[in-house]
């Protein structure tokens, strides 16, 4: 990369936008890197697909502006705003044959006919679709159409591709495979992607950056990693995988640990980030996967570790892991899941489970 | 065994009542051919005598010609009315919205004979005569409702996503519509248009209101003639209404299944 990168090809500044009495979206800021591919990732309803619809120009913001390589388009009609947009429906042009399909946006930006021809050639080609010029829409499969889709947006070279949950109408075998294709397409071309879903795993897997939006707000903005490993709060936690959580107190410092007791009386021990101090409320978060679970009469406790005694209340089978649901002594559950490799406990099973310090996290009580 | 003759008694019914429905016009059709001054089976032989006559009055060709002007110029101006305004309901929201609607559609609700006064009454208070003018807007009031019902349907089955896409190219507005909405909107127009030909060409009720001695429409004519005498030409008249009214919309089915298995 010779050429420096925009840090703030698109940028939020101050968006609000209001159907009648209901906010979709709430004073959102935010920048996008050129290059880069940043997920909108949230319940449906938070305002993702509104967001996106405003750098589209299919929505006006209520307040704030949007810019484009620092070029205000509040004003700019959607037509002029040189983007690549794709529909969940594909939304091929029935009547029209893939070529024009394909050939439709270049149609506006005197591209000469030969030229057309070229690229349309090769947007196909760049979506391994070859030869499939002269069939109409309907004569190709969801994941091809989708496919045809995405050859139509980047043959135009936008500034920016909008993707508004673009795999949710797949089946799962066929999402994989287009997830790639995309994540491939999307690096190879270098085109600056603002893609919305609702998937975490699509988010996850794909993303430079994830946005958590709910009810028309951010929730947090980071790397895959930082979302995951270090949510910002109970809702974060709870979207992106499976979350146990336990209110207690923070109690003290030792070495680099906190020490929280939890509302049973069990004292937990959790890496200190410096973000709470004694006699603070917190929420305890710990992911199901990173629980140890073992058989009672064969534990041996670490004084490194926290660990507590429960049963086996539910086991389900989930392929390559196994799901528990743990009852403690007084009541509540905690949900583990386990990879095959180690052994699989029975419903009844006492066993004592065990989880690094460092993979607990402390949240703020939200009230 | 009860079943079955409960089904063949319904089976019984509804043929009676196709036959109730059709007999009169096969018999028209057979009588138009009935060489005979007055018509009644059986039939004295065969012939076409009457269809010439009819080829021969001056004043039903003159009436033929009206409704055919009339008809197809309703077509057009009530598609043209039709499809912005559909455009318009489906797609945008606007104060009144509702209401408008409603009142486009009114037509279809409102007796034929109140519609055909009150226009009457309008232009008289507007001390404006009677004029094919006045022919052509009674009509396009009339058939709209259907043009409007029928491509509005269509709209709503047209996903807005495709005029997105194609915005989000690079069309405008305009350009999106002419492109994608309107060749997917074009078998609901055909429909809209066939539709307001057929009724405007078929009408009666309000016509005989509206028309002048000048622009008669044909089945306006076939009244005035039943009034004097029932002369076999009006048979033979009929036939030609009814083979008209029968294989245009036909013909428009044919041909839209062609060109979408052409395109």
């Amino acid at each position: 990369m010779t050429q420096e990168r925009n840090p703030r090809l698109v940028r939020f500044e101050g968006i609000v936008k209001r159907f009648g009495t209901v906010t979709a979206v709430e004073k959102m800021d935010l920048d996008i890197a050129e290059g880069t591919l940043v997920t909108l990732l949230g319940p449906s309803g938070c305002g993702k697909t509104t967001l996106l619809r405003m750098i589209a120009g299919l929505e006006d913001p209520t307040e704030g502006d949007i810019y484009i390589k620092g070029e205000r388009i509040n004003d700019i009609p959607i037509h002029k705003r040189n983007l690549g947009m794709i529909f969940q429906n594909y939304a091929l042009f029935p009547h029209k044959t893939i070529f024009d399909n394909v050939a439709f946006g270049l149609k506006y930006r005197n591209v000469n006919k030969a030229e057309v021809e070229k690229k349309v050639t090769q947007a196909l080609e760049m979506v391994r679709l070859p030869g499939v010029e002269k069939r109409m829409p309907a004569q190709l499969s969801g994941g091809q159409q989708q496919r045809i889709a995405l050859a139509r947006a980047i043959v135009i070279e936008p500034d920016v591709l909008l993707m508004d949950e673009p795999l949710s109408a797949l089946d799962e075998n066929l999402r994989e495979e287009m997830r790639r294709e995309v994540d491939n397409l999307q690096q190879m071309l270098g085109v600056t992607t603002i893609f919305v879903t609702h998937d975490q795993r699509e988010a996850l897997s794909m993303s430079d950056k994830i946005v958590v939006m709910k009810d028309g707000k951010k929730l947090q903005e980071g790397t895959p990693d930082e979302v995951y490993n270090q949510p910002n709060n109970h809702f974060v936690a709870d979207f992106l995988g499976h979350s146990n959580f336990a209110e207690g107190e923070v109690v003290g410092k030792e070495n680099r640990f906190v020490k929280v007791r939890l509302k049973d009386g069990t004292i937990f021990r959790v890496e200190d980030t410096g973000r709470f101090q004694e006699g603070e409320p917190v929420e305890l978060v710990v992911r199901a996967q990173k629980f140890d679970a073992f058989r009672q009469e064969e534990f041996t406790p670490d004084p490194e570790m926290n660990y507590f005694e429960g049963k086996i209340r539910d086991r389900s089978y989930m392929g390559g892991e196994v799901s528990y649901f743990v009852e403690l002594p007084d009541g509540t559950e905690v949900h583990i899941i386990s990879m095959m490799r180690t052994r699989i406990y029975e419903v009844g099973d006492s066993v004592s489970v065990q989880v690094a310090p460092r993979h607990c996290h402390l949240l703020p009580i939200e009230t | 065994m009860k079943r079955i003759s409960g089904w063949s008694l319904i089976r019984l019914y509804t043929i009676l009542v196709y036959v109730f429905m059709f007999a009169p016009i096969v018999a028209v059709i057979i009588l138009s051919f009935n060489p005979q001054q007055f018509g009644s089976f059986p039939m004295k032989g065969f012939s076409f005598e009457w269809y010439v006559k009819l080829a021969g009055n001056e004043t039903i060709l003159r009436a033929f010609k009206n409704s055919m002007v009339l008809g197809s110029l309703t077509a057009i101006l009530t598609t043209a009315i039709g499809i912005p305004a559909a455009m318009a309901f489906v797609r945008y929201d606007f104060p009144g919205k509702n209401s408008l609607n409603t009142l486009l559609l009114a037509p279809i609700m409102i007796p034929e004979v109140v519609l055909g006064v009150a226009l009457l009454l309008f232009i008289r208070w507007l001390q404006q005569p009677k004029s094919f003018l006045l022919l052509l807007i009674g009509h396009v009031v009339i058939t709209l409702p259907y043009v409007l019902l029928v491509v509005q349907a269509r709209l709503v089955g047209i996903k807005r996503e495709y005029e997105e896409a194609a915005m989000s190219l690079g069309a405008s507005p305009f350009q999106a519509f002419r492109e994608i909405t309107f060749p997917l909107l074009m078998p609901a127009i055909l429909a809209g248009m066939l539709f307001s030909f057929t009724i405007s060409f078929d009408d009666v009720t309000a016509t005989l209101f509206w028309a002048t001695a000048s622009n008669q429409t044909v089945p306006v004519k076939i009244f005035g003639m039943l009034r004097n005498s029932i002369s076999p030409e009006i048979n033979a008249l009929g036939t030609v209404m009814i083979i008209l009214t029968i294989s245009i919309p036909l013909l428009a089915g044919y041909l839209s299944r062609k060109f979408s298995k052409e395109t």
